[in-house]
């Protein structure tokens, strides 16, 4: 639609447009764009985002991640509102110290996931707008992926993507890790190497055609080893 | 559970508390009819507050086997049969046909896996895989996970 023209009772073009008193109201909230993505493997995961903050026709920086570590064995990715991902990343660093500091030990991917969504929760009548997305290694060292929708309702996958570019890359991830609406293929593992090139593949995809995202995308790789990043450049268009 | 994936996985976890919480307290395992009405007050609590739960408490006490349906009105009700969702009244259709008093687990099996897949095929919302549990009277089993596309094309031979 390039233009929009409202008409009178008699088909006559108006030249004016006005409908009548409109009520305008704040809103509390903003959608400052970005894309998350996780993906679990058999002994790592992946957490990638691209480093995208934009509003509306703007980019207020090429240079936000939206992948938060939390511990060594957890990252989160949280894209939507970005004033209320500072704030939830800020009350789960220190939910994860209290934790810590009653317990003696720090907290599992697991239980990080099932507390983020009672936190998300506790805010059901006026929610965080964050897309939350966990990736780690559960206790016994096997990748672990957590969505989350913005009121708390979660779940374990394999692999998931969250935020703007969301619906564009979440079918390539079905066909090419789930082996989804394929005959005949085999179903071969998915190893380290194979994971990171076609998260790498994805998002360029994704900066081609989705707005919001773009610029450069940071990739955590989780492993018992630690938490590796890598930086790759996307479209700056 | 149906409705609001987040309202039904909050208020079933408080419920499990709870239930655990009873035991703990009364040395006894609590009731059917006992859990399904601390559900059903915790609706009440938020009633007209937009809350979207639509679902079924399904367990073995002294009385024998209970089924309870509740919901975000604050909706409890007993019975033989329930299905709940936007799917649910196709699953109605088949299931009230072919359900019978003298039914055997195995054909309560098939009835429930043929409710279900022609209720994905009708409803837009409805989909995915079958998980099927059987509550009996020391535990729940898990029976089966079934794709729905695969049983569709079980039940509707010859369709497409």
């Amino acid at each position: 639609m390039l233009s929009t023209h409202s008409y009178d009772a008699n088909g006559k073009m108006k030249d004016y447009h006005y409908s009548g008193p409109v009520e305008h109201r704040f809103s509390p909230y903003a959608f400052n764009g970005g894309t998350v993505l996780a993906v679990a493997g058999e002994d790592f995961a992946i957490v990638a985002s691209d480093t995208r903050l934009s509003e509306g026709y703007s980019i207020h920086s090429r240079d936000s991640p939206k992948c938060y570590t939390l511990t060594d064995t957890t990252v989160i990715g949280c894209s939507g509102f970005h004033g209320d991902c500072l704030t939830l990343t800020k009350i789960i660093d220190a939910r994860l110290k209290m934790y810590k500091h009653s317990n003696n030990k720090s907290m599992t991917s697991g239980a990080i996931a099932a507390m983020l969504s009672t936190i998300l929760y506790g805010r059901r009548f006026f929610p965080y707008y964050v897309y939350n997305i966990i990736g780690g290694l559960d206790e016994e060292g096997k990748g672990a992926v957590y969505s989350f929708d913005p009121v708390g309702s979660y779940q374990r996958d394999t692999y998931k993507a969250g935020g703007s570019a969301s619906a564009m890359l979440q079918p390539l991830l079905d066909n090419q890790i789930g082996f989804k609406n394929m005959e005949n293929v085999q179903h071969v593992p998915l190893t380290q190497e194979k994971a990171v090139q076609l998260v790498k593949d994805v998002f360029i995809s994704a900066a081609e055609r989705d707005v919001y995202t773009g610029d450069a995308l940071k990739i955590c790789i989780v492993t018992k080893d630690g938490i590796r990043e890598e930086i790759v450049p996307l479209r700056k268009d | 559970m149906s409705g609001s994936a987040a309202d039904c996985q909050y208020w079933e976890r408080l419920l499990a508390k709870e239930c655990r919480l009873y035991k703990l307290r009364d040395k006894e395992r609590i009731s059917v009819s006992a859990a399904s009405k601390l559900l059903c007050n915790m609706m009440l609590g938020y009633r007209g507050m937009g809350l979207s739960v639509g679902s079924m408490i399904c367990g073995w006490d002294k009385k024998g086997p209970g089924l309870y349906y509740v919901d975000d009105n604050g909706t409890r009700l007993s019975g033989r049969m329930f299905s709940t969702g936007c799917g649910n009244g196709y699953a109605y259709g088949v299931v009230d046909s072919g359900y019978h008093e003298d039914m055997t687990v195995e054909e309560a099996y098939e009835l429930g896996l043929r409710g279900i897949t022609h209720a994905t095929h009708r409803d837009a919302y409805s989909g995915g895989v079958v998980n099927m549990y059987h509550m009996q009277e020391d535990g729940w089993i898990k029976v089966c996970q079934e794709d729905v596309s695969e049983l569709i094309h079980r039940y509707r031979k010859g369709m497409f």
